[in-house]
């Protein structure tokens, strides 16, 4: 059996910075992951819907025009409607720490800041999945 | 219910894990593909393949709206290379067809090639029967961007569309084999790009050259896929070819030889899995590796002898 990690990096929202999602998502490629990218300035139903076609074990939300106390319980919400209760949902990018435990309590596993080290997220996966 | 009828019964997540349920090689596979299978053969494959950078994707997402103008749905399996290194790939064509997402007659699916060096993965033929049986009319299979001689899409497609650009090459690449023998329809994207003209006359002579075959000679067709132009016509030539090569027998032909291949290469594959079990029991193969290298014995008579006592 060949079981192979697949993650979607997304950006939802309108901010069009994906300089850091690019990065993210090299490391994760280096890391042997499966890595599908739906590029800029996605709805969370498209975020939801393309999880739902790509069968993805793990969701990736970059985000920096803060706008993620809204964005992230949504795409949380749409994703699990879908069925799919697994998939392990990660965000990362300008977030206050302040916002953190909220983002927690709707269902996003863990928040990565700036000055995170992709190593730290590729174990944080490989731990979760 | 399980998922293959969940997938039959119209289910967006099965058709979903029926596809993961196959790449993975899960437990429930073969059983998933067994129900499918009566549900299969319906849908028209396209292959587009070309080289990296020549717009597939782009073109892909274009044939796909054009199709579900015509009341078509259409199942898209997009193949991006995996690295050899790390076993991860960039799966990032769904980025040129992100309109499509929200439009639940198109389903779209990135695959890596996992190791598979023909430009398609190992999985991708089952994966358009699972699209398939799902009832998508059309399947759209976008290969990786290839070079002379990744032609495995010949085994998946009823129509192949071999995308090329202006600016690539001399005339000398033109008459090589490989890519540019299997293409039913020709498309010249970036026709607004420098060159089209010379590469287009190419083209053509390459093709007046090559009357072998059948009596389908394939169109070339100009494009300017990111502005939407001459998808229409593109359409058009692609439905000339499944109606030509159905009346022709050709279509039949391809799929018999289809369906003789996938065949052979599944008994080639259990057979061998069940072989390689049998001789690694008590570490008989390692014992019959050592007689080999040691020149004891050699390898022609100790694989017929293994032959021999599987088959006995």
């Amino acid at each position: 059996m060949e079981k192979r990690v697949r993650i979607l990096v997304a950006k939802p929202g309108l901010d069009g910075h994906d300089r850091g999602a690019k990065v993210v998502a090299r490391a994760l490629r280096d890391g042997g992951f499966e890595v599908v990218y739906t590029g800029l300035r996605q709805t969370p139903e498209q975020i939801a819907e393309a999880a739902l076609q790509e069968d993805v074990n793990v969701i990736a939300l970059s985000l920096l025009s803060g706008a993620h106390n809204h964005l992230f319980p949504r795409i949380v919400e749409l994703i699990r409607a879908n069925g799919m209760n697994d998939v392990l949902i990660i965000g990362g990018g300008v977030i206050p720490d302040s916002d953190i435990a909220g983002l927690k309590a709707a269902g996003i596993a863990e928040v990565f800041t700036p000055g995170t080290s992709t190593t730290t997220i590729i174990d944080f996966i490989n731990a979760n999945v | 219910m399980d998922i293959a009828e969940e997938l039959l019964n119209g289910s967006r997540l099965a058709l979903s894990r029926a596809i993961t349920a196959v790449e993975n090689e899960h437990d429930n596979a073969v059983d998933i593909m067994q129900k499918l299978y009566a549900h299969t053969g319906n849908a028209h494959v396209i292959g587009i393949t070309g080289p990296p950078g020549a717009g597939k994707s782009t073109l892909t997402d274009k044939l796909a709206k054009e199709y579900r103008k015509q009341g078509k749905t259409v199942g898209i399996i997009a193949v991006d290379p995996t690295s050899p290194f790390s076993g991860g790939a960039i799966l990032g064509d769904r980025i040129r067809m992100n309109d499509l997402t929200l439009d639940k007659g198109v389903f779209i699916r990135s695959m890596g090639t996992r190791g598979s060096l023909g430009g398609l993965s190992r999985k991708t033929a089952e994966t358009v029967k699972i699209m398939d049986a799902a009832g998508h009319d059309i399947i759209l299979v976008e290969t990786v961007g290839v070079g002379q001689s990744e032609v495995d899409i010949i085994k998946t497609a009823d129509t192949i569309i071999v995308v090329l650009v202006p600016g690539l090459g001399d005339d000398i690449q033109a008459i090589k084999a490989g890519i540019l023998e299997i293409g039913d329809v020709f498309a010249i994207n970036k026709a607004d790009h420098e060159g089209v003209d010379r590469l287009h006359t190419e083209l053509e002579m390459m093709l007046d050259l090559n009357q072998q075959k059948t009596e389908w000679r394939p169109p070339v067709k100009r494009v300017i896929a990111n502005r939407g132009e001459g998808i229409t016509e593109l359409a058009e030539s692609i439905a000339q070819q499944i109606d030509q090569s159905k009346q022709s027998g050709q279509f039949v032909t391809r799929r018999k030889e289809r369906t003789r291949s996938e065949l052979l290469v599944m008994l080639d594959e259990l057979l061998g899995r069940h072989v390689r079990n049998k001789l690694s029991v008590d570490g008989k193969i390692d014992k019959l590796v050592a007689s080999v290298e040691s020149r004891v014995r050699n390898p022609y008579a100790v694989v017929n002898e293994i032959i021999a006592s599987v088959l006995r």
